[in-house]
């Protein structure tokens, strides 16, 4: 069995070094897809995988989340992890959304009640509405973030002849730019709205409890000294000199 | 075929703020209350881990399901409404407590001359000043015979403050000191005071010192947490009504409580009413809770909605300016001004209602002879406490992505402050609640539909608001200032403020008010319209100390009518 001989092959071994290890042999145990997310995740320079070869079980809880529940294809999940690292990228500031696992956050929103709106009013009929009366789509953002990182790597393709995540940063942003500029052809949405869309999610995915995913180690808020939810505040708030504190999530208030 | 259920003195429909204070005061006087709520049971263990800012403040998590419910809205009558699909503009409550759980805590009076907003300004600036189009109207009740009835509601909640000679005047203390004055609110005080204006404390239901009411029902001391506004508090430190008046309700005995219970329509046959229909939420089955008084407290939009549903009292018309239902809805101007600072401030922590405020141009407390608007607002340096998802203050210019973005959101964070005014709103003949002819809610039953946009007046208060704050900011040393003075077109996406008003509007004359002043409709004697629904125009400051007041008058009345039927004024 292919998935048999692949599980046995992967076991204890990061990805990487199963690659290195396998030759990068294309076909038989080693599919396409995993192939792929391997080339763009060394691309990306985030397997950050613990490298040595162990026995047992080594990957830490976290790791263990960092699988996709909503983009089927790689190829998919690679084009928003390049386009949401342009947003938010690696920098003096401090990490990006890659190492902070934005893809992640943004994959497991999708996964839910969020890419299902299923709390908005999504009965027709659907008319286009002024700005001022917000939001007529009905479309779901599930559908509507697919169909906008496969636009944006079919302009990649046709206009530079190049995956999305393989292009110059600089002319990465110029194809997000023409998003945020609302001149990008989309179905069902305006490019401008996605490019919001997509934007608001990437700082979510920064900036919000690590429980989602996302903010990973919390370093989206350690480089804007955010303390995160500290229980309280009493001592602080009234003091003139500004106090850092190491930040605190959710699971600090978990049993 | 509806289930009929065991007949009831009283039926509240909603238990927010509004129901639960009509609930606790009529089951304290041995009067039989049933509460149907159309949302779920909600309890202080619900928010241990409430300090989630995604969950709470970007998902909305304790605000009313829009997929089941919501309204359509447009600018102006030339326009087709569109159902509000998404929340935004203002947070409606569902669940126990309503939005009274998920509220800041602010609890600043109207002033006297709200209540007397007509006769007022006719007397000072004569009939001219007021505008053809803007049906400003006196509430039938002025603000001496209301304060009690304010202090009732102080009483109850706890309210932290401190006295200021601009703001209404009080017969009792604050119950409670006023909440810490931080750096940044004591820079805005002496800025203002540098200006002649009066700043103070703002008074607050986030408590300084724990305080147990004289219901019993104990307040904790606030610990400045910052997860407050739009979520419910762990401390048990923000009065809100599953803490106060509903525990002091169900400790009567005399009150039931029934969750998940939606109620569709009001029973009437023309002069009264005789109980409400309901959907159970969670099996869907239809139940008729008869009653000998019914009490409307479903917040501005469904007191209306169930009105107009029900056929009861004459709906508004626009075009021959008669009927009163669904008349008189009002919002709030909301204006800031953001400066820009060398210096840190912890502006991460801090509280719902932590604010300096100023209300030297508020209400009528300047003249307005030569200005181009009536009324005004409060001025506020509110420090909620920052949280990073909702708040990315970067100087204007900056890319709103990429590193520019990064590196100016990480240096300005803490190094920004704002000023906000809560303007006033003024009734204006186009601004209306209505049925949507084409959307229904998830049972079949028409949305409501708001026709609202902001006026010549709304405009115009903005531009000078925003100059005084403007004023203030320079004061106060910022290096770099961003303030907008145009308002533009109401837009119902961004976060105004939950302070709908109107529709169901209270006065002395018939012809011109839904309910009287005790918030007895006037096409129907059993029956009570309360809730912010009554404000016959729409204040500068915040709404829920004026509806606990209300609340409590109403309360009195229904506790006459049971003595003595028949109408109350
Ligand atoms: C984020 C936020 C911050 C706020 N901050 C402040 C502040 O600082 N100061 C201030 O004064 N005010 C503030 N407010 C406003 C304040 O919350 C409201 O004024 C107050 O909660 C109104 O009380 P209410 O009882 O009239 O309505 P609600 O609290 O809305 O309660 C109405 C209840 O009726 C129920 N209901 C509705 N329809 C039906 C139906 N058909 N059948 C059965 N039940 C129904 C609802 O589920 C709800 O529980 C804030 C609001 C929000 C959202
Ligand atoms: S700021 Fe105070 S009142 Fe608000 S949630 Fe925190 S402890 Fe409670």
């Amino acid at each position: 069995m292919a998935d048999e001989n692949e599980e046995q092959q992967t076991k204890g071994l990061s990805r990487r070094q199963f690659l290195k290890n396998s030759g990068y042999v294309v076909g038989g145990a080693v599919g396409g897809g995993l192939l792929g997310g391997v080339f763009t995740q060394n691309f990306i320079g985030t397997t950050d995988a613990p490298d040595t070869a162990t026995e047992g079980d080594t990957t830490s809880p976290e790791q263990l989340t960092h699988a996709r529940m909503f983009f089927k294809r790689q190829e998919d999940f690679d084009v928003l992890s390049a386009a949401v690292e342009r947003i938010f990228p690696d920098d003096e500031t401090g990490p990006g959304a890659i190492s902070l696992g934005v893809p992640y956050f943004i994959d497991k929103q999708l996964a839910g009640e969020y890419g299902f709106n299923s709390r908005e009013y999504m009965q027709g009929p659907f008319f286009e509405g002024a700005p001022t009366q917000g939001p007529q789509s009905g479309m779901l953002r599930r559908g509507i973030f697919l169909g906008g990182v496969r636009t944006i790597q079919n302009i990649a393709q046709n206009e530079h002849g190049e995956s999305y995540f393989d292009l110059e940063p600089e002319v990465q942003d110029e194809i997000l730019e023409a998003f945020e500029d609302g001149e990008v052809d989309m179905t069902g949405v305006a490019s401008d709205e996605f490019f919001a869309m997509l934007r608001t999610a990437t700082i979510e995915g920064a900036y919000s409890d690590p429980v989602y995913g996302g903010n990973y180690n919390m370093d989206g808020w350690r480089q804007i000294q955010y303390p995160g939810s500290q229980m309280a505040y009493t001592d602080v708030v009234a003091e003139e000199e500004f106090v850092e504190m190491d930040p605190v999530s959710l699971h600090d208030h978990h049993e | 075929m509806a289930t009929e259920l065991p007949r009831k003195e009283a039926v509240v429909v909603g238990v927010g703020w509004a129901g639960g204070i009509i609930a606790s005061e009529l089951a304290k006087d041995g009067i039989e209350v049933m509460g149907l709520e159309r949302g779920a049971e909600r309890t202080i263990d619900d928010f241990i881990m409430q300090k989630d800012e995604l969950r709470y403040a970007v998902r909305y998590d304790l605000m009313q399901d829009l997929s089941k419910e919501t309204l359509t809205f447009r600018n102006d009558r030339d326009m087709r409404a569109l159902p509000m699909r998404q929340l935004g503009s203002f947070l409606l409550g569902t669940d126990l407590g309503g939005a009274g759980v998920h509220w800041n805590g602010m609890c600043p009076r109207f002033l006297p001359y709200d209540f007397e907003i007509r006769s007022q300004t006719i007397d000072r600036y004569g009939e001219d000043k007021i505008p053809e189009d803007m049906p400003l109207q006196d509430w039938g009740i002025s603000y001496e015979d209301m304060e009690e009835h304010f202090a009732h509601f102080d009483e109850t909640i706890g309210t932290s403050g401190e006295d200021n000679e601009m703001s209404a005047p009080r017969s009792t203390e604050y119950p409670t000191p006023p909440m810490v004055e931080t750096p940044a609110i004591r820079l805005f005080k002496e800025a203002s005071s540098e200006l002649g204006l009066h700043p103070y404390q703002g008074p607050s239901a986030n408590l300084s010192e724990a305080y147990t009411n004289p219901d019993g029902q104990t307040i904790q001391q606030c610990q400045y947490c910052s997860f407050c506004e739009r979520f419910g508090c762990d401390y048990q430190a923000k009065s809100d009504p599953i803490i106060t008046v509903i525990p002091t309700a169900k400790e009567t005995g005399n009150f039931e409580l029934r969750t998940h219970a939606n109620v569709r329509s009001i029973s009437y046959d023309g002069e009264r009413t005789d109980g409400v229909y309901f959907i159970d939420m969670l099996t869907g089955e239809e139940f008729f809770q008869p009653a000998d008084i019914v009490i409307l407290t479903s917040y501005v939009m469904n007191n209306s909605r169930l009105l107009l549903q029900s056929e009861i009292g004459t709906p508004y018309d626009p075009d021959t300016q008669t009927g009163v239902i669904g008349k008189n809805y009002c919002y709030q101007i909301q204006t800031s001004v953001q400066g820009f600072f060398d210096r840190q401030f912890n502006m991460y922590a801090g509280a719902g209602a932590l604010v300096g405020h100023v209300d030297d141009y508020n209400g009528d407390n300047f003249d307005h002879s030569d200005l181009d608007f009536l009324h005004g607002g409060a001025i506020r340096l509110m420090q909620t406490g920052i949280r990073p998802i909702n708040t990315n203050p970067v100087p204007p210019g900056t890319k709103q992505w990429g590193s520019e973005f990064k590196e100016a959101n990480a240096h300005y964070l803490f190094r920004t402050l704002s000023i906000g005014a809560e303007g006033a709103s003024m009734p204006h003949v186009n601004n209306y609640l209505d049925l949507d002819p084409t959307y229904t809610d998830s049972l079949g039953d028409p949305l409501l539909r708001m026709t609202y946009n902001f006026t010549e007046q709304d405009r115009n208060l903005a531009a000078y608001q925003t100059e005084r704050m403007q004023e203030i900011m320079e004061e106060m040393g910022a290096n770099d200032i961003v303030a907008n003075p145009d308002i533009g077109d109401y837009n119902i996406r961004p976060y105004q403020s939950t302070h709908n008003t109107g529709g169901v509007i209270m006065g002395g004359d018939p012809d011109t008010s839904a309910v009287n002043n005790y918030l007895q409709m006037w096409d129907c004697e059993n029956l009570f319209v309360v809730g912010a629904s009554a404000f016959a125009h729409n204040s500068g400051n915040n709404p829920t100390p004026t509806v606990g007041a209300l609340s409590y008058r109403a309360a009195e009345g229904i506790k006459q009518y049971y003595e003595n039927p028949g109408p109350l004024a």
